[in-house]
């Protein structure tokens, strides 16, 4: 059992969960994920971290409820079954800061994707890195975090689909018209989106590091379910992920892979709402 | 005289395809007591050196002829430490039942069925080899809780040494756990081994990732020795075009989500593919597990096995098992490619026959494609027994040397890693459940001789 601190509410269906998990945030840096388990017979939920205090062992996490797994661990109080982790390897960049000191960085965040943007950011800039964000969301109410993420960023740019804050547009509108101040663009969020952003860097050949957040059971390697197409090659996000090289990846695939289990996850989320409702 | 060995009661295959409850109820008393009478104690006994962990076999059947069923047990327990596991899942045909002096005109004795017996007589008495000596200040860690850490983890506790065992998954059991269906061995069965374990002093944490959460150095800093039995690995694919289509699956995947999962049951939270059709590839335990869980899921499941069925390595009670509730199983043939459809979904599958060859050394004929042969067969779900390749995790970051198969490379039981020790199928590559439990407990009798004085 994990204590919770706090599960709440953030914004719309999102949540942020705060979790005592010392042996998780020991030993993680930015980049990795968790896998989190409301339950003994719940499902197993991967979600990469946000944000983590190592002196006091504490574990952030933001989810968003898009499945009746999402929706359980949304009305978890005290506990949490299990948490395990750090899973997959860090990102890139922070584990080489001496690597690529002095590179011009722009990280590219859709949704949810600024949650695990956030500590790489964060990681960066307590490094001596000045990095650039493009945030974008469907509208205003929609943009998480902004007032951490300012903290850390040298410069951020926000578009919305309707134009209700930022530019009115998609995050590869502002990314085209700032593409040659950067070397290295990461790019975290639907992959759709992360897809759209490689068709820009690749036409200007800027290496472009993408998150991927395949369908997943176990996390160590042993199921392959979480497996995506890179270089070719069948790459599993959970051991040699989840950050691949973006010019690499087979987005249409992943897209494609991620409605697997569509038809019983809606079955699952009905079953879900009946027993929360049965259980109030 | 007529000498046929006593057969053992099954739920009829009609009935079981519909449930996950065990096929093979066990001797009872009676049954065992005869199949036991039937044993010739030999002086000389062969069976005994077909058994990887040389248990004494013709000593406890003299003890269940005298119905001396707790001697039996000790007896057992001398040489194995998860014996109600390997009545149930050894391939005793390849082992000490192979090498019965009766099998070579007749029928072997059930050697299995009557370890099983025994084994379930000693769960239901509660009698659990807690005979544990003084601790002895020295304490071990254990990496993954499947057969090879819990036979070692059982062997040092035995022995006086304070053992911790780190588990990724939720649930400590390894492949007794997420691989090995509730039909062929009852989770239950396998949660009593472990809480005799606990019982005697061993402590388990699980949700551990070795590798991220700890390294093997820090792991070194806090213990006297350490054990990886961290298992066989990632599993793989065939390398074929199509293959990651929606509903191509490892049997690793489907066998987590039915047995770990507990996706079997309707109220389960995670769920699990039941496509109308599904191929599994391969003819190994792995391949006969998956096959027969989906069938009981209700999906017309299929085995196509490149060789023939004389060479199919899967456990032969299995094979018959699946055969009788009606499992097609279709030889000498291979995928070559998966067709989808636009939105990737699985179609059906580009098949090619395969000939015999020669026998290799391994003794296995080779197998060769009949290009001419190409054909497709339709289905809508495809999954890969194939084994396994290495997963180095728990290795992160230290020098551990490893073989050219990239295994990690130990003599005896000792890696090139002073005090770290390694066995089971991160050794050996995917193997039994037996040869794992022998290499833990190998590895715990190297380090008890380590630790000696």
């Amino acid at each position: 059992m994990y204590r919770i601190v706090y599960n709440k509410l953030i914004c719309n269906n999102t949540y942020e969960l705060l979790v005592e998990a010392p042996l998780v945030v020991e030993k993680c840096m930015p980049g990795q994920f968790v896998i989190v388990m409301s339950k003994e017979d719940s499902e197993r939920i991967p979600l990469t971290i946000y944000d983590y205090d190592k002196k006091k062992g504490l574990l952030y996490l933001i989810y968003q409820v898009i499945g009746a797994s999402t929706e359980e661990l949304s009305t978890m109080k005290d506990n949490i079954f299990g948490v395990v982790g750090p899973l997959g390897n860090a990102n890139e960049i922070c584990a080489n800061v001496d690597m690529f000191k002095g590179k011009r960085i722009c990280y590219v965040a859709g949704g949810v994707g600024i949650a695990p943007v956030y500590p790489q950011v964060k990681f960066l800039k307590e490094h001596g890195f000045d990095v650039d964000v493009i945030y974008g969301a469907r509208e205003a109410n929609l943009l998480l975090i902004r007032d951490k993420i300012e903290k850390v960023v040298h410069k951020i740019s926000y578009a919305t689909d309707d134009g209700s804050f930022g530019i009115k547009g998609f995050v590869t509108d502002v990314l085209k018209k700032n593409i040659d101040k950067y070397d290295i663009v990461v790019a975290i969020g639907p992959v759709i989106m992360m897809k759209n952003v490689v068709l820009v860097t690749k036409e200007y050949n800027v290496k472009t590091i993408v998150s991927m957040n395949p369908l997943m059971v176990d996390g160590s390697g042993m199921c392959g379910a979480c497996r995506c197409e890179v270089a070719g090659k069948p790459k599993f996000a959970c051991i040699h992920g989840p950050e691949f090289d973006g010019f690499e990846v087979d987005f249409d695939l992943a897209l494609k892979r991620l409605n697997v289990y569509k038809d019983e996850e809606k079955e699952k989320w009905q079953q879900m709402k009946k027993i929360l409702e049965g259980g109030k | 005289m007529n000498d046929s060995k006593v057969k053992g009661r099954v739920q009829s295959a009609n009935e079981r395809v519909h449930n996950f409850d065990e096929v093979e109820f066990g001797y009872n008393e009676e049954e065992a007591l005869k199949e036991a009478n039937r044993c010739l104690q030999c002086k000389n006994p062969r069976c005994v050196q077909g058994c990887p962990v040389h248990i004494a076999i013709p000593e406890f059947i003299k003890c269940i002829k005298e119905k001396n069923f707790k001697k039996a047990y000790e007896v057992i327990s001398d040489s194995s430490s998860l014996p109600a596991i390997c009545g149930r899942v050894c391939p005793q045909e390849k082992q000490c039942e192979s090498m019965c002096i009766k099998g070579l005109k007749g029928e072997a004795i059930s050697i299995g069925a009557l370890e099983r017996y025994v084994a379930t007589y000693a769960l239901e008495n509660n009698l659990s080899s807690t005979i544990s000596k003084e601790k002895n200040g020295k304490n071990i860690a254990i990496v993954g809780s499947g057969p090879a850490g819990l036979s070692c983890a059982g062997e040092l506790a035995r022995a006086g040494f304070d053992v911790t065992i780190y588990e990724v998954l939720h649930k400590p059991g390894g492949v007794l756990v997420y691989g090995i269906p509730e039909f062929r061995l009852p989770k239950s069965i396998v949660q009593k081994e472990i809480d005799s374990l606990k019982k005697i002093g061993v402590k388990i944490l699980c949700d551990v990732f070795i590798g991220n959460s700890l390294t093997i150095d820090d792991l070194r800093e806090k213990y006297d020795a350490i054990f990886l039995g961290t298992g066989a690995g990632l599993p793989r694919f065939m390398g074929i075009e199509g293959e990651n289509a929606n509903q191509v699956f490892s049997a690793n995947e489907v066998l987590t989500r039915i047995n770990l999962m507990g996706a079997y049951k309707n109220d389960a939270k995670t769920p699990v593919k039941k496509g109308k059709v599904a191929y599994i590839i391969g003819g190994g335990n792995v391949a006969i597990d998956a096959v027969r869980s989906l069938k009981r899921l209700g999906v017309d499941a299929r085995i196509m096995y490149r060789r023939s069925i004389e060479e199919l390595p899967a456990r032969k009670m299995e094979v018959e098992h699946a055969m009788e509730e009606g499992i097609p199983f279709e030889f000498l043939v291979n995928p070559k490619k998966i067709l989808v459809d636009e939105d990737n979904n699985v179609v059906g599958m580009e098949v090619v026959n395969m000939k015999l060859g020669e026998k290799g050394e391994d003794g296995r004929a080779s197998v060769e494609e009949d290009l001419s042969s190409l054909h497709t067969v339709s289905c809508d779900m495809v999954v890969m027994a194939l084994g396994t390749s290495p997963n180095h995790t728990a290795l992160k970051n230290s020098d551990i040397k490893l073989t050219d198969r990239s295994l990690i490379e130990v003599d005896g039981g000792k890696t090139s890693i002073d005090s770290v020790y390694a066995g089971g199928d991160a050794v050996t590559g995917a193997a039994t459940v037996i040869l794992a439990m022998e290499a833990g407990k190998n590895a715990a009798k190297e380090i008890i001789e380590q630790f000696k004085n």
